[in-house]
């Protein structure tokens, strides 16, 4: 029975969308060849037949909200009254919130180096080995579950039992090997922010090795060869050869890593649920959203956060694509 | 044979390591999942594969089952039920010497009667007086547990645990939020990369912004919107169209761009032959564009499958949180409270949740491999 609903709430879904294509370019047909009797190919209503969907969907679902947000943050918790700046004022006092602005920008610093770092450098070493695509397929991995799934795993990692007992997390079962006290590792203020980037470190890694992967194949064999001839060794070559080569593609990798880490949410949510000094902005958020029935107001004010976060980015990408149009 | 040089050996290593530290998580993680949930909550799943020790307290039969066999009292039992495939290393009769006796053995009670225990748990307990104790007698016993490998585990989480109902919902969400977006924006794409319209650079400066936008901006809004919707209606603002919806607005941006981004890049002398023989864009987008874009349609909806997939943060908003709408990383998150040490219903729900997205990655990985990395360009 669950079956046959999902086939047919599936099946209807698609059905809907795809009608609508086909019915509005046939009626349009008809009503024109009715109307107007000129060439078909003149039409200039098709193309926002075309883009109608497309349109609609993204002035709901991402320019209004854009607008509406932003109007939000000045008003009060359910939207009513204006009050100004007293949600920023609230948000600056907030230690909640300078706690998450504290913990973003650790984020932001240490997820996208270290991605970065390790994807060059897995990338680098997959070159020279006869097995690398296989290291490279098994890196890459963790890019296709979930960040829950991803928690799970890492959880069970960090799993700690009080000292008399066998430990049958992985790190701490290492650390009891070694001779050291086993620890709550999630539960360690400050430090534990860094076992939770772990996650998200494994889970990216991969995204950066193929980028890098594929732009070092994309280096000219005979600049390095002409470098060896000249003497230099690997290590010269790789920093004074291959790092300029890959700048624009380190700042592509950087930049996508980065607007993740500034809306990471399911890791923190799944792992502490901010507790312990863990929370970010994305998961503080969350909170408001629902807490007492909902803040509008301060939920805003914390997306506009975000939201500041990727302003940088989104300017560059515009003129990136603006100078790859022209070309 | 190329020699091995120190700095090659040092490659290899150094690789080894980074792949082992990259996969021993899931590989724990799956190991886990299969063994018997005791075994996991006693020792390591790196043990899986050895005989674990365990000290037990087991009580014989009280002593109504005696039988006499000629002039003797009898008790005959197990101190397991069934076949358990446990094995008897030591046992002890008094707390003080728990593992006296070797087993199989005979041990001398108190009262002089005969304790025989077998290895498998099978004694016999012979005495000349008449048994009286009313509470069976304690024994004391190091069992050894051989290695299991079970699917109990996943038949627990599947049926009793709701998450072969939220399979089903995952894919309810996932299927019609990767082919709607994909359909909407294909044609929208055509319309950006060959027609011509008022506000066509404005458009795709807008949705070259709108790619960054974080989700977050969207949320409280679109939740306003759905539950004045569900009002007006007298239905629940949390729905499965719902949900479609969200999701198609929020990949939108990414697959338009993407699709134009192929789309534009197909030999537009194609498209003017096609166009001097009286083909409408119409009869161009069905017949020759869909057919040339079905690798970048799989390129992209990949992604956007399995983005949808793994999503979280967009079902806890959108969706229901009851079992006939509640998604596979929903569940998965409450699990994490509701069974926060039972590690045998954790480990079997994370690999359900991976199956479908390891799959894909497994059979498309060139695909998969090909989307994100275009994703990734527009940052």
């Amino acid at each position: 029975m669950p079956l046959l609903q999902f086939f047919i709430y599936v099946s209807s879904g698609i059905l809907v969308c795809i009608l609508y294509y086909v019915l509005a370019n046939h009626l349009h047909d008809y009503f024109y060849k009715k109307f107007y009797k000129s060439n078909l190919q003149d039409s200039k209503l098709r193309a926002w037949i075309f883009l109608a969907p497309a349109l609609i969907i993204l002035f709901i679902f991402l320019i209004y909200p854009v607008a509406e947000t932003t109007r939000l943050s000045f008003l009060d918790n359910h939207g009513r009254e204006f009050k100004g700046i007293n949600n920023y004022i609230w948000a600056i006092n907030d230690s909640d919130f300078r706690q998450s602005i504290f913990n973003n920008f650790l984020w932001l610093i240490v997820v996208p180096t270290s991605c970065t770092f390790l994807g060059l450098t897995i990338a680098a070493l997959a070159d020279r080995v006869w097995w690398g695509v296989i290291a490279k397929s098994l890196i890459f991995m963790p890019m296709a579950i979930s960040f829950v799934g991803a928690s799970v795993i890492w959880k069970f990692v960090y799993e700690y039992r009080g000292p008399e007992n066998d430990q049958i997390g992985l790190l701490n079962a290492i650390m009891v090997y070694f001779g050291a006290s086993p620890q709550a590792w999630i539960a360690i203020p400050f430090w534990n922010n860094f076992f939770l980037m772990v996650i998200m470190i494994w889970i990216q890694t991969g995204l950066a090795m193929v980028i890098f992967s594929a732009a070092l194949r994309a280096i000219p064999e005979e600049t390095i060869e002409a470098a060896r001839i000249d003497g230099a060794g690997e290590v010269r070559i790789f920093f004074f050869i291959i790092i300029p080569f890959l700048s624009e593609t380190i700042l592509v990798i950087w930049t996508t890593i980065t607007i993740l880490v500034l809306k990471v949410f399911d890791i923190v949510l799944a792992m502490t649920n901010g507790q312990w000094g863990t929370e970010v902005l994305a998961n503080l958020m969350f909170d408001w959203m629902f807490r007492g029935g909902g803040d509008s107001g301060r939920g805003s004010t914390i997306a506009l956060f975000i939201m500041l976060g990727v302003i940088p980015i989104m300017i560059w990408n515009l003129r990136r694509f603006k100078m790859e149009d022209n070309k | 044979m190329k020699k091995l040089s120190f700095g090659k050996i040092i490659t290899h290593l150094v690789l080894l390591a980074v792949v082992a530290i990259w996969v021993i998580p899931t590989f724990g993680l799956l190991v886990s999942s299969l063994r018997d949930k005791d075994q996991i909550a006693l020792t390591g799943w790196w043990k899986a594969l050895k005989y674990n020790e365990f000290n037990e307290i087991i009580r014989t039969e009280k002593s109504n089952v005696q039988v006499k066999e000629g002039e003797y009292y009898v008790i005959t039992g197990s101190l397991f039920s069934k076949s358990s495939g446990k094995e008897i290393k030591n046992f002890g009769i008094t707390s003080k010497a728990p593992s006296k006796y070797k087993a199989p053995s005979k041990a001398i009670m108190k009262n002089g009667s005969i304790f025989q225990l077998e290895k498998n748990g099978d004694y016999r307990w012979v005495s000349k007086k008449k048994f009286k104790h009313k509470k069976g007698k304690r024994v004391f016993i190091t069992v050894i547990t051989p290695p299991t490998m079970t699917l109990e585990n996943y038949e627990e989480v599947l049926f009793f645990r709701g998450l072969g109902q939220s399979f089903l919902n995952s894919l309810t969400v996932a299927i019609p939020s990767t082919l709607i977006p994909l359909i909407i924006g294909a044609f929208a794409a055509y319309a950006l990369s060959w027609m011509q319209f008022f506000g066509r650079d404005l458009l795709f400066a807008t949705i070259v912004c709108l790619l960054v936008v974080p989700l977050q901006m969207s949320l409280i809004p679109i939740l306003t919107i759905y539950n004045d919707v569900g009002n007006f209606l007298g239905v629940s603002a949390k729905s499965y169209v719902g949900i479609w919806l969200a999701h198609t607005g929020f990949g939108m941006p990414l697959k338009i761009f993407l699709l134009r981004n192929f789309i534009k890049s197909l030999p537009h002398e194609m498209f003017e032959a096609a166009r001097v023989d009286g083909a409408t864009h119409y009869q161009i987008f069905m017949k020759i564009v869909l057919p040339l874009s079905i690798p970048a349609f799989a390129s992209i909806g990949i992604l956007q499958f399995l983005w949808v997939w793994n999503d979280l943060l967009v079902a806890l908003v959108f969706l229901d949180k009851m079992p006939s709408e509640i998604v596979l990383t929903s569940r998965l998150r409450e699990m994490l409270g509701e069974f926060a040490q039972n590690w045998e219903i954790l480990t079997a729900s994370a690999f359900v949740s991976m199956i479908v997205p390891l799959i894909v990655f497994l059979s498309l990985q060139r695909y998969f491999i090909r989307g994100l990395v275009a994703g990734s360009v527009k940052g």
